[in-house]
């Protein structure tokens, strides 16, 4: 059965320079297995690739049961020189939420 | 010296940026039981933009909300006997300092301010140096208008010892501000690797005030936060081995969960392996939290690294002017017609800028796409940006999107232009040893009244 990521985690964005940190994190502790398997580094880049133009990298942490993603030139060239009106990235959590996923 | 407290210590969090809330600051020193009031006010480049006011005005540099929190606050936390830490000094923390006195002696109360410097770097940054996002070296950037370490625990600990009422620091590591307050109390020092990792979570889940009590958080039906309008911010209960329970004043909105908490923990940290501060660097897979009653969520755990030798840089360099113009469209066909205005606009203005942003509110502005293809908005705001060298070319953009009016699609309202400075903020890093932090005491006393 198909979800959005909206329906089974949460997510808050955060910024360093040119970086997007998506930190993704499961409601229900037993779908941090889902998280691990369905979301992967290439399949963040491949959904938000409007939004990513260089490497993510992806760290676990289960003990909060959260998945990390580390999303390089992902910013318009950085915060303070962005063009962009969301300068900060803030609202790409949501389009992470997006996503759909098999569980 | 520290005074090896045993018992735990409160320590509050007061602002998380630079245009924080004032109230709920206000509420804490009052009824939240602190020591210690923390106020992280200072974002990669509101220093850059500080130090750009104090090129204008030698006094200036100094946070410009310093004023209006220290009026609010200082009466209480001299009533209630809270020390407060905050880098509102931001370019010019003596000049702080001298205007917080100013202050408490207009409104006759005993004071004692400490201010940090030494952060300010740019006269040790060279040419040669690398930046830490583009591989490049520093003779790339034209102007650089600012260069701050990024100081920790060590120097803040003296301003500590002065037995202060406020200390006002720069460029301090954000979590360093709510450690430090805990390390000078348990005496704790910096090779005990595991206290200075907990406490330095602590710190982090501190630092951004609100965001861990409901703020960037809520989402109607999904995360509901309760009485949103008043949430209230946060205070750490730690204890001598730098375990915590975070909490909240009571009577206060907002919430503290597992939900908030894992959300801050985890807030623009590029390596939960390693959390690197000028103080260690913090191992968070390590880190157990636990609901421990209502709105208060237990922390323990953190292992950490020794601190790194070098010290991060933020260098604010000056990135010209950015121009930006907006007009609305509603109604049938709204969409296309922005898109057409949008494309006028381009061809308008294509010989003047090499980068141009055309982007389309209430469509896809954000995400640079919509990732609900069926939805039809009602209305689209326009907006255009590009950047230039001088405020007269960035102007430009305002003006050609502004006379849409009668040069574009029907229909279009409320046109808006704007210009803005840039300063653009980059790092670097900087060997530990080349920094010489100092404190500068400021005070002023009552006379004694005669009978």
């Amino acid at each position: 059965m198909k979800k959005k990521l909206y329906d089974i985690a949460h997510c808050r964005a955060g910024d360093k320079g040119n970086t997007s940190i998506l930190s993704l994190i499961a409601y229900r502790d037993e779908d941090y297995a889902v998280l691990c398997r369905e979301v992967t580094a290439e399949a963040v880049k491949r959904h938000l690739a409007h939004i990513i133009n260089g490497k993510v990298t992806r760290h676990e942490v289960p003990n909060v049961g959260a998945l990390q993603f580390v999303c390089e030139q992902s910013l318009g060239g950085g915060v303070t020189t962005s063009l962009a009106m969301d300068a900060h990235g803030k609202s790409f959590s949501y389009a992470l939420l997006e996503m759909e996923i098999e569980v | 010296m520290p005074r090896k407290k045993t018992g735990t210590l409160r320590i509050g969090s007061g602002a998380g940026f630079a245009g924080d809330r004032l109230e709920p600051a206000v509420i804490l020193a009052e009824r939240g039981e602190l020591q210690y009031l923390g106020l992280e006010c200072l974002a990669e480049r509101t220093i850059a933009l500080a130090q750009l006011r104090k090129l204008k005005e030698p006094a200036e540099g100094y946070d410009v909300l310093v004023a209006r929190r220290m009026e609010l606050l200082l009466p209480v936390i001299k009533r209630k006997g809270v020390r407060l830490i905050t880098n509102m000094g931001a370019a010019n923390p003596v000049a702080a300092a001298d205007l917080i006195v100013e202050i408490a002696k207009r409104r006759k109360l005993d004071i004692k301010v400490a201010a940090v410097t030494g952060d300010d770097v740019l006269k040790l940054m060279r040419p040669t140096d690398r930046v830490l996002e583009t591989g490049e070296t520093l003779s790339a950037y034209k102007w650089l208008v600012s260069a701050n370490a990024y100081l920790g625990v060590d120097a803040l600990l003296p301003a500590l010892a002065t037995g202060a009422d406020i200390v006002i620091t720069g460029r301090v590591a954000d979590p360093s501000l709510f450690l430090a307050p805990a390390a000078y109390e348990f005496g704790w020092q910096p090779d005990d690797l595991e206290r200075m990792a907990r406490g330095t979570v602590m710190g982090h889940l501190l630092e951004c005030a609100g965001q861990i009590t409901g703020g960037y958080c809520a989402d109607p039906g999904r995360k509901d936060i309760p009485d949103f309008a008043h949430i209230g911010f946060p205070y750490a209960d730690v204890d001598r081995d730098g375990n915590c329970i975070i909490g909240k004043p009571v009577d206060t909105g907002g919430t503290i969960n597992l939900i908030t908490a894992k959300e801050q923990l985890l807030y623009e940290v590029t390596d939960p392996r390693a959390y690197v501060t000028p103080d260690i660097t913090a191992d968070f897979t390590t880190v157990q939290l636990r609901q421990a009653g209502a709105n208060r969520v237990a922390v323990s755990g953190a292992t950490g690294k020794p601190r790194s030798p070098t010290l991060k840089v933020s260098i604010g360099y000056h990135a010209g002017y950015v121009g930006e113009g907006e007009i609305s469209y509603a109604g049938a066909n709204a969409l296309q017609r922005a898109q057409l205005a949008g494309e006028v606009v381009r061809a308008r203005l294509k010989d003047v800028f090499t980068e141009m942003r055309v982007d389309y509110i209430g469509s896809t502005s954000l995400h640079g796409k919509s990732y609900d293809e069926a939805a039809r908005p009602y209305e689209v705001r326009l907006r255009v940006a590009a950047r230039a060298t001088t405020r007269e070319k960035a102007a430009l953009v305002g003006e050609e999107v502004e006379a849409l009016w009668t040069n574009g699609p029907g229909g279009g309202g409320g046109a808006r232009k704007y210009v803005h400075e840039q300063v653009g903020v980059i790092s670097g890093f900087i060997a530990r040893e080349k920094i010489r932090s100092e404190v500068t005491v400021r005070e002023w006393r009552r006379e004694k009244e005669t009978v």
